[in-house]
């Protein structure tokens, strides 16, 4: 090293610790990093939707004759969906408690919102095994291929999110989130967000577009 | 989260086996991430001496075609996927926090992750050769050939590739986010984004390239994981899929991958040039705008791979493929206009620099030659394409890593590597490389296709081919003054201290190697080369 009398940042024995919370202001650390993973998730739902419109557009006919009317026997698609939407609610809600340090209904709001993913997951779990009953499976022709890939992969998407919400859950339990400590609570809620997204437009997709 | 207080290692080179299994700091991880990365060079290259023995004369002498198969698939996977792209982002970890003045990555540990990822994935894709046999359809693996198994060597070998390269993959992104947050949330103040050094604008680039890309070569694997075991229809056009799909999503990644392989070599390059001929990068701005620009074409090419297929609109990805022609020329001129009236010093770096410049240029023109439609058609899938390819990949990221790894060895552990060895190892692998390559333009305009293993003596291939054995060898003769060149220099070596090639970048302010949290203290930042400021008593208000 030089001499230098310009020094400007004596450098402690902890010199990471104090990027976690940028005290320049701005986007934190570990948010960024969500949103950037985010930019790559939506990237992969891009290659999966891209494979969908491209098989769905050289079919002759979508759906195929026998799977015709097999989505709209599911009973619980809709009430599933409705539970996904208020669950971002309620996770904005708890967003929204633990930034004015309510860590009480920061908590109420986090189990609600847990509760509403798992009830999800056994909705759609309900849904497969009906669906597997009327005969489409995975292997049923590309109607039943992009069928089960598409929800398949947005179904672990929402596990992996109820994992992360309920990883939140536990350490606000703790009292580790507090309105300048909540970084990890930001990037569980922009992650369900982005779930709760993707499955508007794989419902919209699926179950509301008219077939041909 | 909570405020952890890190207690920072006792040593950052002396410390044993377990404090490197378990480090979080970035040099050590780039350090890891440079000696897997040669490890599976040294695989892959061992497998193309293979391959080049038997092209060496018609017939086949020493593999079946089914090993051949696998031979050149797995060479080009690793070389890609567990070589150069890993390798060049070994060079960023360490090199970028340096640059910009940070203590370490936004996210050590998950930086950590990354790199271990690596020799798992890598040792994923290798196992087939122990399972029944490697992945064989190619490093591209188009179905139906990778689902239909024609070929009796495609067990389990294609599902261990899929399941390494998503592996890989990950690895890649995550490795784009924390460059990333590391760019644009760790700078030292005076650091402005105008005033980072280039390496650091083409990191940039290049991890937004893996961040957008290679999630949808993960869909397309995934997609071909589930039509090969769980009967899914994607790719089979018996039942309604598409295989046309595949080579989409296939190439949206692995063109953008090819600015993966090559932007951080040009930042490289962009580091060294200057250095070596005692001027500043001409052009900086331009430098910067350029790389944006190639980032942001790059996605937009990715047909030019497909031209035969039919399937995609020419017009459109040529005119894309001539314009992304463009932002490389004018960094072509950057780097000429950097040399031009420089004091140059021949050093190994500058010399595998310059390596770089040309043989990148061949490896371009070729490519723009290859844009025009007519042309392609004609050379498609010919030796051509090998020659081409391998002029951007080895000529440039090849050269442009050797170049990299003779400028930042001495950083890396305080000693020089030797001169004399260095340009003997030049002389042999520029040769070696132009021997091995340059014949391939014209077996590919004679019509020699790519991926066999066995040609018609009366074709008259011979001579060429038995030309590119015979460079292919040398190529690996000059690996051995390399090694050489890095046993002895890491015992033996002359000391490098903190600056030996009087550098303009931060890296060079602090110790070599550098202690854990890289700095002491920094030097002021008020333009893109602060120590050159430094040296010069240039501070503010020039």
């Amino acid at each position: 090293m030089t001499t230098d009398s310009h020094a400007l940042v004596p450098v402690e024995h902890s010199p990471i610790a104090g990027f976690a919370h940028d005290s320049r202001g701005g986007i934190s650390n570990p948010v960024l990093g969500m949103l950037l993973f985010l930019t790559s998730e939506v990237m992969f739902f891009g290659g999966l939707f891209a494979a969908y419109f491209s098989v769905r557009a050289n079919a002759p006919q979508w759906p195929p004759e026998e799977f015709r009317a097999t989505l709209q026997i599911l009973p619980l698609v809709g009430p599933a969906t409705i539970l996904l939407i208020l669950s971002s609610f309620t996770c904005q809600f708890a967003v929204w408690a633990i930034r004015r340090d309510d860590r009480t209904a920061f908590l109420r709001n986090m189990t609600v919102t847990v509760a509403l993913g798992i009830t999800f997951l056994l909705m759609q779990g309900t849904d497969y095994v009906t669906l597997g009953s009327e005969g489409l499976t995975l292997s049923s022709g590309t109607f039943g291929t992009t069928y089960y890939t598409l929800t398949g992969f947005h179904g672990a998407h929402v596990f992996g999110g109820v994992i992360m919400l309920s990883v939140v859950l536990y350490r606000g339990m703790a009292g580790q989130f507090s309105s300048r400590h909540h970084d990890a609570v930001e990037g569980a809620s922009l992650y369900w967000h982005f779930v709760d997204v993707v499955w508007i437009l794989l419902f919209s997709l699926l179950y509301l577009l008219p077939g041909r | 989260m909570a405020t952890t207080t890190l207690t920072p290692a006792a040593s950052a080179y002396r410390s044993g086996l377990y404090a490197w299994l378990t480090t979080t700091d970035h040099k050590k991880i780039g350090i890891m991430y440079l000696i897997n990365s040669f490890v599976f060079f040294f695989i892959a290259g061992l497998m193309v001496l293979v391959v080049r023995a038997e092209l060496a004369q018609p017939g086949l002498q020493f593999v079946t075609d089914a090993t051949y198969n696998e031979l050149f698939s797995m060479h080009a996977t690793v070389m890609i996927f567990v070589f150069i792209i890993p390798i060049l982002a070994g060079f960023a970890n360490y090199v970028v926090p340096l640059q910009i003045g940070a203590p370490d990555m936004a996210f050590p540990r998950i930086n950590a992750m990354s790199f271990w990822m690596l020799p798992l994935g890598g040792t994923l894709l290798l196992l087939g050769f122990v399972t029944g046999g490697a992945a064989a359809a190619g490093w591209t693996s188009y179905p139906p050939l990778s689902e239909d198994r024609p070929l009796a060597a495609i067990g389990s070998g294609q599902d261990l590739w899929i399941v390494g390269l998503v592996l890989i993959g990950t690895s890649s992104i995550l490795g784009a986010i924390n460059f990333l947050v590391t760019i644009f949330k760790m700078r030292a103040p005076g650091m402005t984004l105008f005033r980072m050094p280039i390496l650091v604008w083409t990191v940039l680039v290049t991890s937004v390239l893996v961040l957008m890309a290679t999630p949808v070569i993960t869909s397309a694997l995934i997609m071909l994981f589930i039509d090969r075991n769980y009967g899914g229809s994607f790719f089979d056009p018996r039942v309604g899929g598409d295989p046309i799909l595949y080579q989409n999503v296939f190439w949206f990644y692995s063109h953008p991958a090819v600015y993966v392989m090559v932007l951080p070599a040009m930042g490289m390059i962009s580091e060294i040039l200057p250095v070596f001929s005692r001027k500043p990068l001409f052009g900086y701005k331009a430098f910067v705008f350029a790389t944006a620009g190639i980032g942001a074409l790059g996605f937009s090419v990715w047909a030019h791979h497909m031209f035969t297929t039919g399937a995609v609109y020419l017009p459109f990805f040529s005119l894309m493929t001539f314009l992304i022609a463009v932002p490389t020329g004018v960094k072509m001129f950057n780097w000429i206009f950097t040399l031009w009236r420089g004091k140059l010093t021949l050093a190994t770096p500058l010399l595998f620099a310059l390596g770089f410049l040309s043989m990148f240029l061949i490896g371009g023109i070729d490519g723009a030659f290859s844009a025009a439609v007519p042309v392609d058609f004609a050379l498609h899938d010919t030796y051509w394409v090998v020659s081409h390819l391998h002029y951007v990949l080895f000529g440039g990221s090849v050269f442009g890593v050797m170049a990299g790894f003779y400028f930042y060895f001495p950083k890396m552990t305080g000693r020089m590597l030797n001169e004399t060895v260095g340009k003997l190892q030049f002389v042999l692998m520029c040769s070696g490389f132009n021997l091995t390559f340059f014949p391939m333009h014209e077996l590919g305009l004679a019509g020699m296709p790519r991926r066999i293993a066995d040609y018609s003596s009366a074709a008259g291939w011979n001579d060429l081919n038995m030309l590119a054995t015979i460079g292919g060898f040398t190529i690996a003769a000059s690996m051995i003054p390399f090694l050489w060149n890095v046993f002895v220099s890491l015992r033996s070596g002359k000391p490098a201290g903190d600056d030996p090639w009087e550098a303009n970048t931060l890296e060079w302010a602090t110790s070599s190697p550098p202690p854990p949290y890289n700095f002491d203290h920094l030097p002021e930042i008020r333009s893109e080369r602060p120590l050159f400021d430094l040296r010069h008593g240039r501070t503010a208000g020039h």
